[in-house]
């Protein structure tokens, strides 16, 4: 069961979830501090998280848009938390697959704070109000990058692979 | 199959043809873009590499473009030896398209890889910035990744797993009017199909309005199109394209002008006539608030930007200065000048108009970003209201949360720094 600590709106951009004077910080690791840095309730919340939470971010549409700085991704990650959104911007999405931030796609979710939800592959079941929402799936292609734990690793194993074809071609 | 420009430079890239929206493709990449979150890339990079037994040597750096403009000259020693991480990351690389902090060739990375011929049509471009939509100005497919999918990139020299995204068709037609121009469009679109109207879809400009825009204004649409969600703005290549690549970009060799087929697929038209439109203002805290002028000529502002990759040209910073000259900006208002790029400092410098801004009581800064994203160079203090000619006025944006950006034309910037409060151009300037 996971737990709805947050909702926000459409069109929730990059620059309040990680703001822009943060991005000298660049490594993955030491992004995590400043989440929601704007937002001092929120971001006191998320740094206070106990370990093995199942805790969501609930969000409109169009869910990280704008900059496509990375930290905005690697910042929930660091946490560890759920993003169920109605939609999602196409760099943020991307980035998200290729970090391995877990993303749900629930274009008619509806939920509160403190609400309870359960999330399978294919829909998201709302336990406090009881309604049940469609999930729509990720398309192979990013799937294929989830499942080879990010793009990190499934790169390593394609430059491994195209090199090897390289390398016997040539002998 | 008749086909959209987009899907056939994806064809052409990845080998493939009868491409149509929602296939999937592994385009080879022409130009890959980075600026200082390419300290980011590089960590990401190296870890590809880890446990491997290769060396960590980028696909072609003959095609890799560094260009420091977020943070210039850097503001904190984080940035500073993040940039200086860079650089040896780029000597030992062998990486030439940087473009560090310069007076003659450096600048904000989407004036530097147009001015420096970087860009062709027919290109594949990808940028670790959302605003890489606006090489489509130039004819080539041009999009914002994340720092991990550039990695990806330099190792592999191709971009995974791209969609090939559906096209609107957008045909502009009319002549605009004394005050209003490729700014006042774009923010115009933006407001009638909404920050996500283009979400995950190109959109391919048409129409006789661009055809006599010049490319300063093409970039300034293709810029602007991230903030309706389009994954990119292009233009197809014609005379003007090959005018600018010629006499600005100092390109000799051919071209290839890919343009498209008659009859393609377009999941949507949209018309709309130019020669009746007003100036437009953005209003705070989302691009898509779109106002006529006249609906918020009397706000009161603090700070005038001019400048960004969407409006730090010259014929942007010509037009502002036409408004200001011989007059002064108003008690109680910064004005900040940012020229794009240290080549069009110099032209701006050339034709008097740095001498100008100063005048007014303008202060001309460096190349760069400037505050358009809030790290340095003219934060805004609490509550306090800027209009800017920059692309995006989210909440924070300007490194203040409490404050409010608009954003509007240089010449809505300049004339309102002259009257202090937000003024309609076309009313004239006391
Ligand atoms: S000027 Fe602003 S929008 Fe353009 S690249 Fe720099 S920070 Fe991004």
């Amino acid at each position: 069961m996971a737990k709805v600590i947050f909702t926000v709106g459409d069109d929730i951009s990059t620059d309040i979830i990680y703001p822009g004077r943060y991005m000298a910080t660049v490594l993955p690791e030491e992004t995590p501090q400043f989440a929601f840095a704007d937002n001092p309730d929120f971001n006191a919340r998320l740094l206070s998280l106990k370990k093995n939470h199942q805790s969501v971010i609930v969000a409109g549409e169009n869910f990280g848009c704008g900059s496509s700085r990375e930290q905005a991704v690697s910042t929930l990650k660091g946490h560890e938390v759920i993003i169920v959104a109605k939609s999602i911007a196409r760099i943020f999405l991307q980035n998200s697959v290729n970090l391995g931030l877990k993303i749900i796609l629930a274009p008619d979710n509806e939920a509160s704070e403190d609400d309870e939800l359960e999330i399978s592959q294919d829909r998201v079941l709302n336990t406090t109000t009881g309604k049940s929402f469609q999930v729509e799936p990720l398309p192979k292609s990013r799937r294929e990058i989830i499942e080879a734990g990010g793009l990190i690793s499934y790169t390593r194993a394609r430059l491994l692979k195209d090199r090897s074809l390289q390398l016997s071609e040539i002998e | 199959m008749n086909m959209t420009i987009v899907e056939k430079i994806l064809s052409r890239a990845s080998g493939r043809s009868n491409l149509k929206p929602g296939d999937v493709v592994e385009p080879a990449i022409d130009l890959a873009m980075s600026h200082e979150n390419g300290a980011l890339v590089i960590n990401q990079f190296l870890q590809i590499f880890e446990g491997t037994p290769l060396d960590p040597k980028v696909w072609d750096a003959s095609k890799i473009a560094i260009i420091f403009d977020h943070r210039v000259p850097a503001e904190s020693s984080k940035t500073a030896s993040n940039q200086k991480k860079i650089r040896e990351f780029v000597n030992r690389q062998f990486i030439d398209k940087f473009h560090d902090i310069r007076g003659d060739v450096g600048g904000i990375c989407h004036q530097i890889l147009p001015e420096s011929g970087y860009v062709r049509p027919g290109c594949v471009v990808v940028g670790t910035d959302s605003h890489t939509t606006s090489h489509g100005a130039l004819g080539a497919f041009s999009f914002g990744i994340g720092a991990t999918e550039m990695a990806s990139v330099w190792a592999l020299g191709k971009a995974l797993n791209v969609e090939v995204p559906p096209t609107i068709k957008v045909n502009v037609t009319g002549a605009f009017p004394t005050f209003v121009g490729p700014k006042d469009f774009i923010l115009h679109l933006i407001g009638k199909i909404s920050a996500q109207g283009a979400n995950f879809r190109v959109i391919e400009y048409h129409g006789e309005t661009i055809r006599d825009m010049t490319t300063s204004g093409r970039l300034v649409i293709c810029n602007m199109s991230v903030e309706a969600g389009a994954t990119s703005g292009i233009v197809p290549p014609d005379e003007e394209t090959i005018r600018y690549l010629r006499e600005e970009a100092g390109v000799q060799d051919s071209l290839d002008m890919v343009v498209p087929d008659a009859g393609a697929n377009y999941d949507e038209v949209i018309n709309i006539d130019v020669s009746k439109l007003e100036p437009q203002i953005a209003c705070p805290h989302t691009v898509d608030n779109i106002k006529g002028i006249k609906d918020v000529s009397g706000t009161k502002i603090d700070q005038v930007v001019i400048g960004s990759c969407t409006n730090g040209r010259l014929d942007d910073l010509e037009m502002a200065a036409r408004v200001i000259r011989g007059k002064k900006i108003a008690r109680n208002i910064r004005m900040l000048v940012f020229p794009a790029s240290g080549r069009i400092y110099s032209q701006a410098l050339g034709k008097g108009l740095i001498g100008d801004f100063m005048t007014a009581g303008a202060v001309v800064m460096n190349p760069g970003c400037g505050p358009c994203l809030g790290i340095h160079e003219g934060a805004l203090g609490d509550g306090e209201v800027a209009l800017s000619t920059t692309n995006r006025n989210f909440k924070g944006r300007m490194g203040n949360p409490t404050a409010e950006v608009y954003l509007c034309s240089p010449v809505v910037a300049a004339a309102s720094a002259v009257a202090g409060v937000i003024t309609d151009p076309r009313k004239g300037v006391n």
